[in-house]
C-alpha cells in the first residue's frame, strides 16, 4: 500500500482529498490527511461577522463532514515534516511516511510582529478580523461605538484575500450610514502599497471607491509600530496616524510548522513550481492553496483553480508522466462594496482586471470590475457554493485557466 | 522598451521603467537612476543594500522584500526607508537594476 499524505484540511487541503479519492485506485493507495482543528472555517464569512450580517454559525462546521468517509483522518498537531526521509514526525512522536506529500497548511495573522501590536489595546480598540475571535470581539465592540477616527491598516504584503481590508471598509461606510453616525466616524484606509489595489486598473477604480465614500488613503504606510497609550501607528518613516479604533491586518505568515522544517522563505512560504504547483526542492511533495510562496492571491478560490491542476498533475506523477504547466494565476473575487452592491474582479499572472461580463461572455450575470447588484448576490450565494460544491471539489463552471472572452482591454 | 542615455552609456529599460537586463548594469547607472530619484550621493549604506540585492537576485531570481532585506541582509528597515525614502523596496530595486519587485495579490 503506498500512501498519499495531505497536511492541512482547510479549504484546499479538503478540496484535495475529495478529488482525489475517487480517482485513485484504493486497492494502491491509502489517503490520510493531518488537522489540528476539528473546526472548518468559512474564512470569507469573517468579514460580515463585525457588522452582523453572520454568526458564528454561519461560519463553522465540522472538518468531518466534508472529507470522504474512505479516508485516513488523524487530529494531530505536527512536530516536523522530513523530506529527506519521506515521512513527517507527529506531536506525539509518531512517524507517518509518504510516497506522496500535499502540503496545505495555510497562512496565519501574526500580529506580534509589529512592536506594539499585542500590547494594552489588543481586543480592546485593536482588532483583527482575520481570526473569529478577532471579528466577534470586533463585533461587540462596533454594537455599541458612537464613533471617532477608525483607521484600518496593513502591515505587509502579501496577505490572505487582499480584497478584503478594502471590503471592510466599504462595508463600515454602509454600516456606520444605516446606524446613523457616519458624520461622526472618519475613516483612513492605510496600506504600504502606492494605491488602494496593486494592479494598476483595479487600483484606479478603487481608489475612486475610496473616494465617493469620503474614506482616506493613506498610501506607502509602511508600518513600525503601535503605540496603545496614545493611540497611534507610526510608519517606519516617522508618519504618525491617531486612531480609536484600529482594524489591522497583521502580517501574515505561513504554518510554524514549515519554519520548523526549514522548507519555506522568510514569511513560512514554501518555494513552488508556479504553473505545476510541485515543489522546487523535493519532486514528491506538492503545495497548493495559501502555503505556496507564488504571487496569486491567498483565496479560496485560487485554490480551487489549483486543485483542478494538482490533481491532474499528482496522477501524472504517479504515472511517470511529465507534469502539466497549467495553473495560470487565475482569482476570481467579489468584492463586496456596500449598500447591497459588489464588484466581481477576474485575473491571473499576467492580465490585470479587466472590465466586461462573467462567466457568460457578453451576458454575465456578472458584471466585471463594475458596481451592480448582482455582484453582490454572487457574493451571497458563495457561501452556499463553498458549502455545497467547492469544498467537495465538484466541478464548476469557471474553468481553471482564466478565460479572455467577454473581456475589454 | 524605452532607451535612456545616461553620460555616455545607453540603456534599455522595461515597461515600467526598471532596467531590462540586470547584466547590463553599472555602477554609473545606480548613481545616475538615483539622482533621478532625488538621492545626490550614495554612500556605503546605500552600496551595501544595493551590492545584496544585486547578489540575492542573481542567486535567487526574485527581488528581494524589506522583510527579506532585514531577514538575510541584516539590513534595518527603518535605516531602508531613511537610505531610500518613499517605497524603498521599488526605488533600490530601480537603481540596483533589477525589475520592479512584484506586488503580491
Amino acid at each position: 500500500m503506498r500512501n498519499l499524505l495531505i497536511l492541512g484540511a482547510g479549504t484546499a487541503g479538503t478540496i484535495m482529498a475529495n478529488r482525489l479519492y475517487p480517482t485513485l485506485d484504493s486497492d494502491k493507495w491509502q489517503i490520510t490527511i493531518v488537522d489540528q482543528d476539528e473546526k472548518h472555517y468559512y474564512q470569507p464569512g469573517f468579514l460580515f461577522i463585525p457588522f452582523g450580517i453572520y454568526s458564528k454559525r454561519d461560519v463553522i462546521k465540522p472538518k468531518r463532514d466534508y472529507l470522504p468517509a474512505g479516508i485516513n483522518i488523524i487530529m494531530s498537531k505536527i512536530e516536523i515534516i522530513e523530506p529527506e526521509k519521506n515521512q513527517i514526525k507527529l506531536e506525539s512522536g509518531k512517524i507517518l511516511p509518504y510516497d506522496i506529500l500535499i502540503i496545505a497548511t495555510g497562512s496565519r495573522i501574526h500580529p506580534g510582529e509589529t512592536e506594539g501590536m499585542k500590547g494594552d489595546g489588543w481586543h480592546k480598540n485593536i482588532f483583527d478580523f482575520y481570526t473569529i475571535e478577532g471579528a466577534t470581539a470586533l463585533a461587540n465592540y462596533l454594537k455599541y461605538w458612537e464613533g471617532g477616527k477608525m483607521v484600518l491598516n496593513i502591515t505587509e504584503m502579501p496577505i490572505k484575500c487582499p480584497v478584503a481590508p478594502l471590503e471592510f471598509v466599504f462595508l463600515a461606510d454602509w454600516w456606520f450610514t444605516e446606524q446613523g453616525i457616519r458624520d461622526k466616524v472618519e475613516i483612513t484606509f492605510a496600506t504600504p502599497l502606492p494605491g488602494a489595489f496593486t494592479k494598476p486598473k483595479a487600483s484606479k477604480l478603487l481608489g475612486d471607491f475610496l473616494d465617493n465614500k469620503s474614506i482616506n488613503l493613506a498610501p506607502e504606510f509602511g508600518i513600525e509600530s503601535v503605540d496603545s497609550s496614545v493611540n497611534k501607528i507610526i510608519s517606519f518613516d516617522g508618519k504618525e496616524l491617531d486612531y480609536d479604533l484600529l482594524v489591522t491586518i497583521p502580517t501574515n505568515m505561513g504554518d510554524e510548522l514549515i519554519e520548523r522544517s526549514d522548507m519555506g522563505d522568510e514569511l513560512n512560504f514554501i518555494p513552488t513550481d508556479p504553473n505545476t504547483l510541485q515543489s522546487k526542492n523535493y519532486e514528491n511533495i506538492f503545495i497548493i492553496g495559501d502555503a505556496t510562496d507564488l504571487p496569486s492571491s491567498k483565496a479560496g478560490s485560487v485554490a480551487h483553480f489549483q486543485s483542478e491542476v494538482l490533481d491532474k498533475n499528482i496522477l501524472r506523477f504517479i504515472d511517470k508522466r511529465p507534469l502539466l504547466p497549467h495553473f495560470d494565476g487565475h482569482a476570481n473575487c467579489f468584492i463586496e462594496s456596500g449598500f447591497g452592491k459588489g464588484i466581481l474582479i477576474d485575473f491571473n499572472y499576467d492580465i490585470e482586471p479587466l472590465p466586461g461580463k462573467f462567466p457568460l461572455p457578453g451576458i454575465g450575470p456578472f458584471s466585471l470590475l463594475q458596481e451592480t447588484k448582482a455582484n453582490h448576490w454572487g457574493k451571497m450565494m458563495f457561501r452556499w457554493v463553498y458549502w455545497n460544491l467547492l469544498l467537495k471539489g465538484a466541478e464548476m463552471p469557471i474553468e481553471a485557466q482564466m478565460n479572455m472572452a467577454g473581456k475589454r482591454r | 522598451m524605452a532607451e535612456v542615455t545616461l553620460n555616455t552609456s545607453t540603456f534599455t529599460l522595461d515597461g515600467d521603467g526598471y532596467l531590462a537586463d540586470h547584466t547590463t548594469w553599472t555602477e554609473e547607472f545606480a548613481r545616475d537612476i538615483a539622482a533621478q530619484e532625488g538621492i545626490e550621493k550614495l554612500t556605503d549604506a546605500h552600496w551595501n543594500v544595493i551590492n545584496f540585492m544585486r547578489s540575492d537576485y542573481t542567486e535567487k531570481g526574485a527581488v528581494p522584500t524589506i522583510r527579506r532585506l532585514k531577514k538575510s541582509g541584516g539590513i534595518a528597515t527603518k535605516d531602508l526607508y531613511a537610505l531610500f525614502p518613499d517605497g524603498p523596496a521599488k526605488k533600490a530595486a530601480r537603481i540596483a537594476g533589477l525589475p520592479m519587485p512584484k506586488g503580491c495579490v
